[in-house]
């Protein structure tokens, strides 16, 4: 059985906002705080249960890897897809500088 | 015995295969109807009027040459704007999304194309599928054709309208814990959600991988059936297509109920709106009256159902939405380096409930929490499975409710994400099964408003839950007709 965690804080939404590349204005994180909050207060019901003899479902129909006939085979235009992209060179996505240093 | 009901699609479809109507004439009608009232509704993003008109016109020429078109010869379909559509604007209702132009069409967009359909646009949702009213829309709501003070119900809630209000007679949405079935009852057509995997999900943008499932929206159940018949079979694009025959409905939809066991799942019937819980006892009647023993069941387990699948769904979620990160398609909000573009992408593009779920998937997989949360969840879809499973051992279908209420005014539970969440209460444990289940009008609310109640059916059993569909409709005390001008 596992325990119920604390009441979600103001400090983990900031750092979960972070985790998944959002900022948050402070009202955004006052609200958000108190919703989610509410919604895991609301899953305390699952999260209190003691299920440890009852295995997890991933998937609802068993799912197995699925492999194909290893054949060429036309996909999708390059040119095609790169148009949909913001910004591209010499037919590559172009991103700004990743690393810390000055390009 | 015979329950056909109405078939506006099939019998355009015989009309235009036989010669006697043309797929161009059709389609103007339609048009008409959208030009006339979506301006107030608000049910497409996008009107594809001209490759609409193509489509039509190869329809017609080929009814001229003496081909079949196929079965949908003619129909119009309204497409979720989930749904890719090669080169046309796919925008899952998200500013992140706004301009792109996939590269490829969704296998239910092929399959419809070669069944004859006439596709006229891409419907408004909830920004990527996320709501249950389509107020969470980039393009602002929908309006609910019986109300316009009122939702339609969501994700799917454009798609919804466009076939309560005659804009089209058919339309895919996709259902990922009611997305289907929840705006199909608050707008007074057939919503569908079928067995996971008897559809591709080939070009459905994904929200929750192991929940999302495409199904079709009409005005009968003989037309949903004839749309599911079409969309649905193996897809080598999809590895989790069913590699299996696919149940056809079409045929056996008229065959009736006569010898099935149908349970009432008391669990449902709790503290819904009173109306709605007299109309399903009355489709529960109809049904005994149609030849079905009826009987109560408990599945305790699906009171667990609204928790998990909102730590599910959002983990799920938060993995997907990963890949809206301003590098290959959609919005960028420029920066001096990569995750500062990123997330000021990512920032500007999402909007609050979209947001509000990422964070909400993060934290329930993240390290300290995942076992407490996401863990569990898992271990309760399991339950939910058995609790179905030990009810289908006596029973064929079980009935309930839709949704807990009639179409809430648009603003009501925006500013409350768990009171919205409810709305799904009624919908939720059938995804998380993997089930079919469908929504059939059912009367109206002494406010005039649609009533839907809902059939559930074990995997793969579509041809049993289109049956007693079927009755249950042809006992369906009318539903209050469309109101405004058209």
């Amino acid at each position: 059985m596992t325990a119920v965690p604390e009441r979600l804080t103001r400090d983990q939404v900031a750092h979960v906002a972070n985790l998944a590349r959002l900022t948050l204005t402070e009202e955004e994180l006052e609200l958000f705080t108190g919703q989610l909050a509410e919604i895991l207060d609301h899953a305390a019901d699952v999260a209190s249960l003691d299920l440890s003899g009852v295995a997890p479902t991933a998937h609802a129909m068993a799912v197995t890897n699925v492999l194909r006939a290893d054949q060429a085979r036309p996909c999708l235009d390059r040119d095609e897809v790169l148009e949909a992209a913001p910004s591209v060179e010499d037919h590559r996505f172009r991103v700004p500088r990743i690393l810390g240093e000055a390009p | 015995m015979s329950v056909a009901g109405p078939r506006p699609a099939t019998d355009l479809a015989a009309e235009v295969r036989g010669g006697s109507r043309r797929a161009a004439d059709v389609l103007e009608e339609h048009l008409a109807a959208i030009d006339a009232r979506d301006g107030e509704i608000h049910a497409f993003n996008l009107v594809t009027r001209d490759e609409a008109r193509a489509q039509a016109a190869a329809v017609d020429a080929r009814v001229a040459r003496g081909e079949d078109p196929g079965p949908l010869a003619g129909v119009p379909v309204a497409l979720k704007d989930n749904l890719c559509t090669r080169g046309l604007p796919t925008t899952c209702s998200s500013r992140i999304l706004a301009g792109w132009r996939p590269p490829y069409d969704a296998t239910v967009v092929t399959r419809l194309r070669e069944a004859g359909a006439v596709m006229v646009g891409k419907t408004n949702m909830d920004e990527f599928a996320m709501g249950s009213s389509t107020e969470s829309s980039a393009t602002g709501p929908t309006r609910n054709p019986h109300d316009t003070g009122r939702v339609p119900g969501g994700s799917s809630g454009g798609s919804a309208a466009a076939v309560a209000a005659g804009f089209a007679p058919l339309a895919l949405g996709s259902d990922t814990g009611g997305s289907i079935r929840q705006p199909a009852a608050l707008c007074g057509v057939v919503g569908m959600k079928p067995t996971y995997g008897t559809v591709s999900r080939y070009g459905l943008i994904a929200f929750a991988s192991s929940l999302d499932q495409i199904g079709p929206f009409a005005r009968s159940v003989a037309d949903a059936a004839q749309l599911f018949d079409v969309i649905g079979g193996h897809d080598p694009a999809d590895s989790t297509s069913l590699n299996r025959p696919t149940p056809r409905a079409l045929s056996v939809v008229d065959e009736g109920v006569a010898g099935m066991t149908v349970g009432v799942l008391a669990e449902y019937l709790d503290g819904v709106d009173p109306e709605v819980a007299a109309r399903t006892r009355e489709a529960a009647d109809a049904l005994a009256a149609a030849g079905a023993r009826v009987e109560e069941v408990s599945v305790p387990e699906v009171l667990l159902g609204l928790s998990a699948y909102y730590l599910i769904a959002p983990a799920e979620a938060s993995s997907n939405l990963a890949r809206y990160d301003g590098v290959r398609f959609g919005l960028r909000v420029d920066a001096e380096d990569t995750v500062t573009m990123n997330t000021a992408t990512r920032s500007a593009g999402f909007g609050a409930e979209v947001k509000r779920r990422i964070m909400l998937g993060t934290y329930a997989l993240s390290a300290g929490y995942m076992d407490a949360y996401y863990n569990q969840a898992l271990r309760v879809r399991t339950l939910i499975i058995e609790g179905f499973a030990a009810a289908y051992r006596t029973c064929d279908v079980l009935l309930g409710p839709t949704t807990p209420t009639t179409a809430f005014a648009i603003g009501e539970k925006v500013g409350d994400p768990m009171t919205m969440y409810r709305s799904d209460v009624c919908t939720i444990p059938t995804n998380l099964a993997g089930h079919p289940a469908v929504s059939v009008p059912f009367g109206s609310s002494s406010g005039g408003l649609p009533i839907g109640v809902q059939l559930l059916a074990p995997a793969l059993a579509e041809r049993t839950l289109f049956r007693a569909a079927a009755v249950v409709e042809a006992a369906a005390p009318v539903t209050a007709a469309v109101g405004g001008r058209s």
